[in-house]
């Protein structure tokens, strides 16, 4: 069964514009699939994984999450959906001053009863698994460190330890080793990659790194200006499609539109 | 001067707002009878200086000690539980008016239009209880309960819930949204997005708040006490009617020195948490 199938999707930025992030997309993902998602920064790729994270709601055309369209669930059986799929950001969502043990565990929130959920905050469920899932990453004695006393690149494997704890079935993983040097990258996205197999779940993960993206994924999504250039198995993506694929990227020298007037600016600008 | 090609979008509008309260702060001040001068004034100055001298010397009778002690017992009692119950209020009130939790704001931007209508709902009730001054509220449960502590606390139980949900809640927003906003996108239901999300961000911001209002209730329970809503107030009235002014100075030192504890507990509650 396919996990996403999309046709002719359209998806628009939610605020200023509402100009348009992913033109039309045909796509369609098998269950334990493995894809990696490439292409030049702005491409769509985050917008993309929001979108199957149905954290995003498209505009145009159809998209299907297990068979069944989100949009057109009720709101309580697509929150429901949402459990089954797993987003992890870029920028790893962990409070500063929370608990690397609590912020792991968070991930099973959706599975939890309140009253679990609410217990686990003053003793923690299930420490064992939050330490087995951060010793894969290396970060085992940080169990009961705080988030702040992390490192960068320490927060990025904590937010992962995260979701090998979820019990999604769709992993949708924006950018997971932007903050780590190239040998713990490639020990990362190998424990993903193995994580997502022995589970038999769906991985969908974007990457700026092409040649580790071309290393460990068996299929290659390349995105450009939120179309799909080429989505093709691995042995078919030449150098050629690689380099056409952040061919002439050059900075627009002149913005067409006048600067929108951005939602929230930063703290301190008073407007 | 050469003309900017990037101008800031936000200029305006800064310009407008900072005009816009400057035009309206002039007649506030005329309204407000703002005159400061009237305070170096040669008979306000004397009359000041009649208080004062009476102030120097506090009153330390032990009778009166032990009956301000009863009374500032009851004061923090007031407050105390006053702010309890305000609590059992606010928490829930927090987490219905909370924009950040809107699950149906996920992915589209926009609320579903009963919640939009709940949520706001709420907020003019909590506006209503907020906007009658505890002082009114106390009036109005004296007359109904009959003088004494109770109407107090039932006082600082109503005011309070309006003011410290909507401080709660714009505390909450004002932290960052990514924790909270992951937790629901990943199926979290709304209670538990707070409880990991939001609140680690914002907790020591709450609790200080929270300390600094069941300050302000000790306070405000002394000027409920004025009409008749028990505690140490009531007894800064009375003397305050017999002249008693080293009577009154006492009462007051110990005011400052709850409102000096209360500073105590926050900073050391916020170093906690810190």
């Amino acid at each position: 069964m396919a996990t996403y199938r999309l046709r002719q999707l359209t998806v628009r930025h939610l605020s200023g514009s509402r100009a348009p992030a992913l033109h039309a997309l045909d796509l369609s993902i098998d269950a334990g699939e493995q894809v990696a998602l490439i292409g030049p920064s702005g491409a769509g790729k985050t917008t993309l994984l929001a979108t199957l994270a149905c954290a995003h709601r498209p505009a145009e055309g159809s998209l299907e999450v297990f068979g069944r369209d989100p949009w057109r669930l009720s709101q309580n059986a697509r929150h429901a959906l949402r459990s089954h799929l797993f987003l992890a950001p870029q920028t790893p969502p962990l409070p500063p001053r929370q608990r690397v043990v609590t912020a792991v565990l968070a991930a099973r929130l959706p599975h939890w009863s309140l009253w679990q959920a609410l217990s686990s905050l003053i003793r923690p469920q299930d420490p064992d698994a939050a330490h087995a899932a951060l010793a894969r990453f290396g970060l085992g004695d940080k169990l009961y460190a705080r988030v702040d006393r992390l490192s960068g690149g320490e927060r990025q494997r904590c937010g992962l330890a995260r979701l090998l704890l979820s019990s999604a079935e769709a992993l949708l993983v924006d950018e997971p080793i932007a903050a780590l040097d190239p040998a713990l990258a490639r020990h990362t996205l190998a424990i993903l990659r193995a994580e997502a197999e022995q589970r038999k779940a769906t991985l969908v993960c974007s990457l700026h790194q092409v040649e580790l993206a071309r290393e460990g994924f068996g299929r290659l999504i390349g995105l450009r200006e939120g179309r799909i250039v080429f989505d093709a198995p691995r042995e078919q993506v030449s150098d050629a499609m690689i380099a056409e694929l952040y061919a002439n990227e050059h900075v627009d020298p002149q913005p067409a539109a006048l600067h929108d007037t951005p939602e929230r600016i930063a703290v301190g600008a008073c407007f | 001067m050469t003309k900017v090609v990037h101008p800031d979008p936000a200029w305006r509008a800064r310009i407008t707002a900072a005009l816009v309260f400057i035009v309206l702060l002039y007649p506030l001040l005329v309204a407000g009878e703002f005159k400061p001068w009237l305070l170096f004034d040669a008979q306000s100055l004397r009359a000041a200086g009649m208080f004062l001298r009476d102030f120097l010397t506090p009153s330390i009778e032990p009778e009166f000690l032990a009956m301000v002690l009863r009374e500032t017992w009851q004061t923090v009692a007031i407050a105390s539980a006053g702010l309890t119950l305000a609590l059992l209020g606010a928490i829930p009130a927090t987490f219905v008016i909370s924009e950040r939790l809107s699950i149906s704001r996920l992915g589209t931007g926009r609320m579903r239009p009963v919640a939009a209508l709940v949520r706001q709902l709420l907020r003019w009730v909590l506006v209503l209880l907020r906007s009658v001054p505890e002082l009114v509220w106390a009036l109005l449960f004296v007359r109904i309960v009959g003088l004494g502590p109770t109407a107090g606390v039932l006082a600082i139980a109503l005011s309070y819930t309006g003011m410290l949900a909507k401080v709660y809640a714009e505390i909450l927003e004002s932290g960052d949204a990514h924790a909270t906003d992951v937790l629901l996108a990943n199926g979290g239901g709304r209670l538990p997005a707070l409880l990991y999300g939001a609140l680690p961000e914002s907790s020591a911001e709450l609790v200080s708040y929270t300390v600094y209002r069941w300050e302000c209730a000790i306070r405000g329970s002394a000027v409920m006490g004025f009409v008749g809503a028990g505690g140490l107030g009531q007894r800064l009235d009375e003397s305050t009617k017999m002249m008693a002014g080293g009577e009154v100075a006492t009462m007051l030192l110990v005011f400052v020195l709850l409102v000096a504890a209360a500073d105590l507990v926050s900073k050391f509650l916020r170093r906690r948490l810190g």
